[in-house]
């Protein structure tokens, strides 16, 4: 829906903050709403909203990706089950990944990939921030409240702070 | 020493179990591959991986198969069976060994939240009016102190509004200021949504579980809900 508000050009979203800035940026695709639902098409959409917040040329991708990602660990049940060590272990295949991309952020469009990203990234010592989209798409369009930035890395803490949108 | 198979004296009776349950699982077509194992991030994990795993139902290993602790390490991700050459369903697999095991014995998490969902319409537990007021006063917040959006509608079980939205519970509940960023685009972009009071939350730890009958109950009263009261013609649920 992201990308279809952005075609329809109902978000002001742009990635010129980010132009200077050159922060990278990766996306994860959650299971559930790609491979097992919406499919490839899902994928496609979620790297365009991202390309749109934070510029292509700042989009990395993870390898293999898509319909074919690696699960994070974290769904399932996982991070509630118990067994943490076997969790992290499982993780470790996404902390990989997320590290060869180089990335500063990830992009974590569903609460268990979120949550398990950001555990494996302390656990393993990855210096990725993992986001929310709506936390970028608002930045990006300069309406991102001072309380609102729980998940930026200091680079970002205050970036638009004071802008006004006119829609 | 190494004893040769003896295939008269094999019972699988939880392969029959399962393929009851989930006819076009195919477990008797699997070629041995590795295809499942070699894309799969919890090979190894408890000496277990996926090929093993469906070895030993086909060979009726029925006892050591439900004790298997991998059954909740393998997220049911379903790369395994996509790839697979012949569609062998082992995330179902793995689903009807969770469900084998006795309720009380699955892992106390999962269990917890399937229970305080069935309970509280959240697996976090807490009360709907909590939810309700979270939501107001974060919406307030926001009108008063963002006042480009002091015209920002936020509701609970507006009928016929367009789109109900449901939400991981943990949002309003341990970080209640990431509901804004949402909203703001939602009220940006004109959209006609509301939050449904029933089951609002977006989890289903009871699918987790293993446990039918829950998941079952938890969709059904929020389909109901947000079909019959509130007549929402579009359920989304978020990122």
């Amino acid at each position: 829906m992201y990308a279809q508000w952005i075609r329809e050009g109902k978000l002001p979203v742009n990635s010129d903050w980010n132009k200077d800035l050159k922060i990278k940026f990766t996306v994860q695709d959650p299971c559930n709403m790609v491979r097992k639902s919406l499919g490839q098409s899902m994928a496609d959409d979620l790297r365009f909203v991202a390309k749109s917040i934070v510029g292509e040329e700042n989009f990395i991708d993870m390898v293999p990706s898509g319909i074919n990602n690696y699960c994070c660990g974290g769904g399932g049940g996982a991070l509630q089950a118990g067994y943490t060590d076997a969790r992290r272990a499982y993780g470790k295949v996404k902390f990989n990944q997320i590290q060869a991309t180089g990335a500063n952020y990830v992009f974590a469009p569903c609460h268990n990939c979120h949550a398990q990203i950001e555990d494996i990234g302390h656990h393993y010592g990855g210096h990725y921030n993992v986001v929310h989209i709506w936390t970028m798409m608002c930045l990006s369009m300069g309406i991102l409240g001072e309380n609102e930035r729980t998940y930026l890395g200091d680079d970002l803490k205050a970036l638009g702070l004071g802008k006004e949108v006119q829609p | 020493m190494s004893l040769p198979i003896e295939l008269n004296d094999m019972a699988p009776e939880f392969k029959e179990t399962v393929k009851e349950r989930v006819p076009g699982a195919n477990f008797d077509l699997c070629l041995t591959c590795g295809t499942c194992t070699a894309g799969c991030p919890a090979s190894e994990i408890f000496e277990m991986d996926p090929r093993k795993l469906l070895r030993m139902l086909v060979l009726g290993l029925d006892e050591e198969i439900r004790k298997t602790h991998w059954a909740w390490v393998c997220t049911m991700c379903a790369r395994c069976v996509k790839a697979c050459p012949m569609a062998v369903d082992i995330p179902r697999l793995v689903y009807n060994i969770r469900a084998s095991w006795p309720r009380e014995k699955r892992p106390k998490g999962i269990l917890g939240s399937c229970d305080q969902h069935i309970r509280a319409g959240n697996a976090m537990g807490v009360p709907t009016e909590d939810f309700i007021w979270t939501v107001e006063d974060v919406a307030e917040e926001i009108r008063t102190h963002q006042p480009q959006f002091a015209g920002m509608q936020v509701t609970v079980d507006r009928k016929g509004a367009y789109m109900a939205i449901n939400q991981n519970s943990r949002e309003p509940v341990t970080e209640p200021d990431e509901l804004g960023p949402l909203w703001k685009i939602l009220h940006l972009v004109g959209a006609d949504w509301t939050y449904p009071s029933v089951m609002w939350a977006g989890e289903n730890y009871c699918l987790f579980l293993a446990d039918d009958q829950g998941w079952r109950y938890i969709l059904e009263e929020f389909v109901d809900h947000v079909d019959n009261t509130l007549k929402c013609p579009m359920v989304v649920n978020t990122e």
